[in-house]
């Protein structure tokens, strides 16, 4: 079943320097209980899509649905669908881990009782249990990235938007939130939609790939028939096969340049 | 729901003005620096009002107190939105209105509980009025702060950085605050700068506060006072509840 998909969704910025089209048209579907991996090189309009397909962000073109809901017509629906982390996280760093987890829980409309319980739920799933009366701003990067996912999973949505969510991990907390990522989508059938600048990350995480350049879908497939197609084998690099599709970054070798 | 969700926001951001109790009573140092170091000036002045020339400063001095305070209240949003707070709260269904409203509530609680410890002070020099207009004065200071941090919040949000923000603001609230006459009554002044003043909003404001704290309650000027406070707080929260629905 589809659970995400969009049509010529567009965003154009307007700007003293002329308008600027961070996203032309992005067509893409998600089907419920995959993990996509969204990729593409630094703005291609990977969060501008994001930020579009979680109600931050008005399109300036296209149409999209999420989870049934019209991102036009029913932003309410969409935002009762989805859970969201930036790259920049979200908590205040002086707040305690518990009070923004119960806040959370209040912002999705649960009694106080209801928002305690859920806080101590997600805190045992997401092994914040000894961390609750830290301040935000007192945990480790792994641990805030827990927070931030806990604080999305509050109404336990149906998709998981995750905006380079390893990004400043040591390599241990890297491989913890892969397994999180997993366990979410194999126990909660939760879908996930996750943007990474990592290969190897989109290469062990992913179900299937989309790969957006200059704001529109330039390939997409699962990670071997990508590799197949556009990096020349199965076995080539999933870097390789990048950089084959966005024709950038470490060029081949070139010839030095010939005095005259 | 609006009224859950905005009490909701308002319990989170009075929290955090509780926890920097500094902040909280270092707001009412340079209205108090005035009564102690300006007022005194102006005991034997002739004023051409009714009352004692603590009776003209107060009132100017409570609602200089708004406008420096509330106009830069802006600056929490513009460090919020930098940790993604601002973002995290827009994604759920919160009311967009209650993410504005609850933290001008905040700042019209924090603004009059300083205006509070302002009058106590200015009682101690000498001050002497009705509690009836010490009460619309604080009235006014709530309508004043609760408008004048809807716009900044408004200005923040459009804003990226503290360094754009701090400038912009300072560059509206001194004209703001000499041409309202906070200081010294306008009619002391010459015919041109005295009509300019009344181009400003804030003038109609100190005038009414100063005639209540002479015990004047039905005067035009409260009655345009009351209307453009009014006016002033529905315009600006329609603009800010705006920009948070769309930025």
């Amino acid at each position: 079943m589809t659970l995400i998909s969009t049509a010529g969704l567009a965003r154009t910025f307007l700007t003293k320097n002329g308008p600027v089209e961070a996203v032309r048209s992005i067509d893409l579907t998600v089907r419920e209980g995959e993990i996509l991996g969204f990729l593409g090189p630094n703005g291609a309009g990977k969060t501008t899509t994001l930020r579009m397909l979680t109600t931050l962000l008005a399109p300036t073109g296209g149409a999209a649905t999420v989870a049934g809901c019209d991102l036009a017509t029913d932003a309410a629906g969409v935002r009762r669908a989805c859970g969201y982390v930036a790259q920049s996280g979200g908590v205040d760093p002086q707040i305690s881990v518990r009070e923004e987890l119960v806040t959370q829980g209040r912002l999705y409309r649960l009694t106080r009782a209801q928002a305690a319980e859920r806080a101590g739920e997600l805190a045992r799933d997401l092994d914040l249990t000894g961390l609750l009366d830290r301040t935000c701003g007192a945990l480790s990067g792994g641990q805030r990235r827990r927070l931030d996912i806990a604080m999305a999973l509050t109404h336990r949505p149906k998709v998981l938007f995750l905006d380079e969510p390893t990004t400043g991990l040591d390599p241990g907390s890297r491989a913890d939130l892969w397994d999180l990522v997993r366990r979410l989508r194999d126990e909660h059938g939760t879908t996930v939609f996750l943007t990474t600048h990592y290969l190897d990350e989109a290469d062990a995480l992913s179900d299937r790939l989309v790969v957006v350049d200059h704001g529109v879908v330039v390939a997409e497939g699962t990670p071997s028939a990508l590799k197949l197609r556009h990096g020349g084998s199965l076995d080539a690099s999933l870097q390789d096969t990048f950089l084959a599709i966005t024709g950038r970054g470490a060029a081949p070798a070139e010839q030095p340049p010939v005095a005259v | 729901m609006l009224l859950h969700d905005t009490a909701l926001v308002y319990g989170r951001y009075l929290r955090q003005s509780l926890r920097s109790r500094f902040a909280l009573l270092f707001g009412v140092l340079m209205p108090l620096l005035y009564l102690l170091f300006f007022g005194p000036l102006l005991t034997d002045l002739p004023l051409g009002t009714a009352g004692s020339s603590w009776q003209v400063l107060v009132p100017g001095l409570l609602l200089q107190l708004g406008l420096f305070g509330a106009s830069f209240a802006g600056f929490s949003i513009i460090i919020e939105k930098g940790h993604g707070v601002v973002e995290r709260m827009r994604v759920t269904p919160v009311s967009r209105l209650a993410l504005l409203l609850g933290r001008v509530l905040r700042d019209a609680t924090v603004f009059v509980f300083q205006a509070v410890l302002l009058v106590l002070a200015a009682v101690l020099m000498g001050l002497r009025a009705p509690l009836a207009g010490i009460l619309i004065g604080f009235a006014f200071v709530a309508l004043l702060t609760a408008s004048l941090a809807a716009l900044s919040y408004a200005l923040a949000m459009r804003m990226d950085t503290p360094q754009s923000f701090g400038p912009a603001v300072n560059a509206l609230t001194m004209p703001s605050m000499l041409l309202s006459g906070l200081m010294l009554p306008m009619t002391l002044g010459p015919a041109w700068l005295d009509v300019l003043s009344h181009l400003m909003p804030f003038r109609y404001l100190v005038d009414a506060v100063r005639d209540a704290y002479v015990g004047h309650y039905a005067t035009p000027h409260v009655l345009y006072g009351a209307l453009v406070a009014v006016g002033l707080t529905a315009l600006s929260v329609t603009v800010g509840t705006r920009v948070f629905r769309t930025a």
